[in-house]
């Protein structure tokens, strides 16, 4: 086990240096860079011990396109400037003690909970869930999720959906005057109506509509 | 000793499939190119070598005796990351490819999963170059190819679960020999279809190569690349696509399965099969190329999220009834 020990701390400390490094480094773009390195060293360790599935839906669904579009709106917004004013202007910093009390307040949640799980551990396996061996992570996943808490599984499916359509409504403008295609539109033209051939009187013309 | 002799193994048995797949990412460029040319009536690379055969390793010759240039302003770390992370991922990915019943370097039960997440990494490669290059035409492919890639990979996953839903597993290995009966190919052709025009747009080629688009972005992500740094870029996006298709064979062309299984069709090994397959999908990749225009950025998007997104939708509510009303669901 010398070998699972070793790999265990090469991801481990990747992890936090990288956490550590998200929050110090000077450039945005590097900060999600370092989010990402994260990410994916902790679905390694999702990974040894053994819930592989976890391990994957974390790297596809958090690497594949969270911190995708993360990097693409730091990229497009020029947030870099934007920190330095907020950090250099005094009027702006009402920020910092907001920020410093939401992190004490997840500190000693972690806390809480960390502690609960060392000195009181039959609190966490108040859920006695008969976990064999025979099948693989993904089946006893689903076979978890999708009987014992269908309904929290489908309500919480519920919500991702409303917040997708939210944040769609609020951003959302109709641009008048934008020219579109349409497909059907374009398909369906027939020739009487694209082509008219006139009888075009010397020295006098016609005249075409539109 | 022990350790070392199971890393001897292991690095053996690495070497015995990186190898062909990067020789045969050489010749794929040749046969892409020999087929383009024969759509257009030229000739193609035809002196290198019989039948100019040897034209990718002259290449590659030539990119590795040319010089690196590194732009000043660049962002020098990631700039130099971005093809390694590029080719190095397009690698990585075939460690799950079963070639054969036995011959298959790890035999993970998430291998579907895997090749999904790695792919859907590929998009830093290209993310990462585009931005430390500094300039604006490789910055605007870079976005392009972020937006493009996502949205794809959106409608792929959808159709790998239609596929899931028949055989009950993620492995691979499983799926192939799902299919003995039946290719996947003829329950789910339309998925096969969207799949492939799916595995088209994820892999930047044509008609969707717009983060390369060179008649608007000179080469796109690309365009401060040199030498042997774009040599890999190019290696990295030739191996992504011998990898979809060997995904593409593997999920619907029942993988190193013979189409017959009769006797004297049974004597070639599996491996040859499976070969076969991603060499017909290639052909197709490479004959699409030649044939059909690139599409505009908004018709882009909306095949993606309009188009195949709804159809691969319905589809698995399709396959899910049929196969809960006639009681096919596959048992663990």
């Amino acid at each position: 086990m010398i070998a699972h020990a070793i790999f265990f701390y090469v991801f481990s400390i990747i992890a936090v240096i990288s956490a550590i490094m998200v929050t110090v480094s000077k450039n945005t773009v590097h900060s999600v860079f370092f989010l990402i390195l994260d990410f994916i060293s902790i679905s390694c360790l999702f990974i040894m011990i053994g819930a592989e599935f976890l391990g994957m839906i974390m790297l596809i669904v958090y690497v594949g396109a969270v911190a995708v579009l993360f990097l693409f709106v730091v990229m497009m917004l020029n947030v870099a400037q934007q920190k330095n004013q907020w950090f250099v202007s005094k009027d702006n910093s009402g920020h910092i003690p907001v920020g410093l009390i939401i992190s004490s307040v997840i500190f000693f949640e972690l806390i809480i909970v960390i502690g609960g799980w060392k000195y009181k551990p039959e609190l966490s396996n108040a859920s006695n869930f008969q976990i064999s061996d025979s099948i693989s992570n993904t089946h006893s996943l689903g076979q978890i999720l999708y009987t014992d808490y269908i309904h929290i599984f489908q309500i919480s499916g519920m919500i991702l959906l409303i917040a997708m359509i939210g944040a769609i409504v609020l951003t959302f403008r109709q641009r008048e005057g934008v020219k579109k295609q349409s497909y059907i539109k374009q398909i369906s033209r027939e020739r009487s109506e694209g082509i008219e051939v006139l009888e075009v009187p010397s020295n006098k013309g016609v005249n075409i509509d539109d | 000793m022990e350790y070392l002799n199971i890393i001897f193994e292991e690095t053996y048995k690495i070497l015995f499939l990186l190898v062909p797949v990067l020789v045969s990412v050489a010749m794929i460029v040749w046969l892409d190119r020999r087929v383009w040319a024969f759509v257009q009536k030229r000739q193609g690379p035809n002196v290198v070598g019989p039948f100019g055969l040897l034209q990718s390793l002259a290449d590659a010759l030539k990119y590795i005796f040319k010089e690196i240039i590194i732009p000043a302003s660049s962002n020098k770390i990631i700039f130099i990351l971005a093809p390694i992370i590029t080719m190095t991922l397009a690698l990585i990915a075939w460690a799950v490819i079963p070639f054969s019943e036995t011959y298959v370097l790890a035999n993970i039960n998430v291998g579907i999963l895997y090749i999904f997440a790695v792919s859907s990494l590929g998009v830093y490669g290209i993310i990462m170059g585009g931005w430390a290059s500094n300039s604006k035409y490789p910055f605007l492919g870079s976005i392009r190819s972020a937006a493009q890639m996502v949205s794809y990979e959106v409608s792929i996953g959808i159709i790998i679960i239609n596929v899931l839903l028949c055989v009950g597993s993620l492995n691979l290995t499983d799926i192939v020999i799902a299919q003995e009966n039946m290719w996947f190919v003829i329950p789910l052709f339309p998925m096969f279809v969207i799949f492939f025009i799916s595995a088209l747009a994820e892999t930047n080629r044509p008609p969707f190569d717009l983060p390369e688009a060179e008649a608007e972005l000179v080469a796109g992500y690309q365009t401060e690349y040199s030498g042997m740094m774009y040599a890999m870029f190019w290696l990295g996006e030739y191996a992504n696509i011998l990898l979809m298709c060997a995904l593409g064979s593997i999920l619907f062309l029942g993988g190193w399965l013979s189409p017959i299984n009769l006797y004297p069709f049974n004597l070639i090994p599996g491996a040859f099969w499976l070969i076969f397959k991603i060499l017909f999908l290639f052909i197709l990749f490479a004959l699409v190329k030649a044939i059909v225009p690139r599409y505009r950025y908004d018709q882009l998007m909306r095949l993606g999220w309009k188009i195949f997104l709804p159809l691969s939708l319905t589809y698995v509510v399709l396959t899910a009834s049929y196969l809960f009303y006639f009681n096919l669901l596959p048992t663990i």
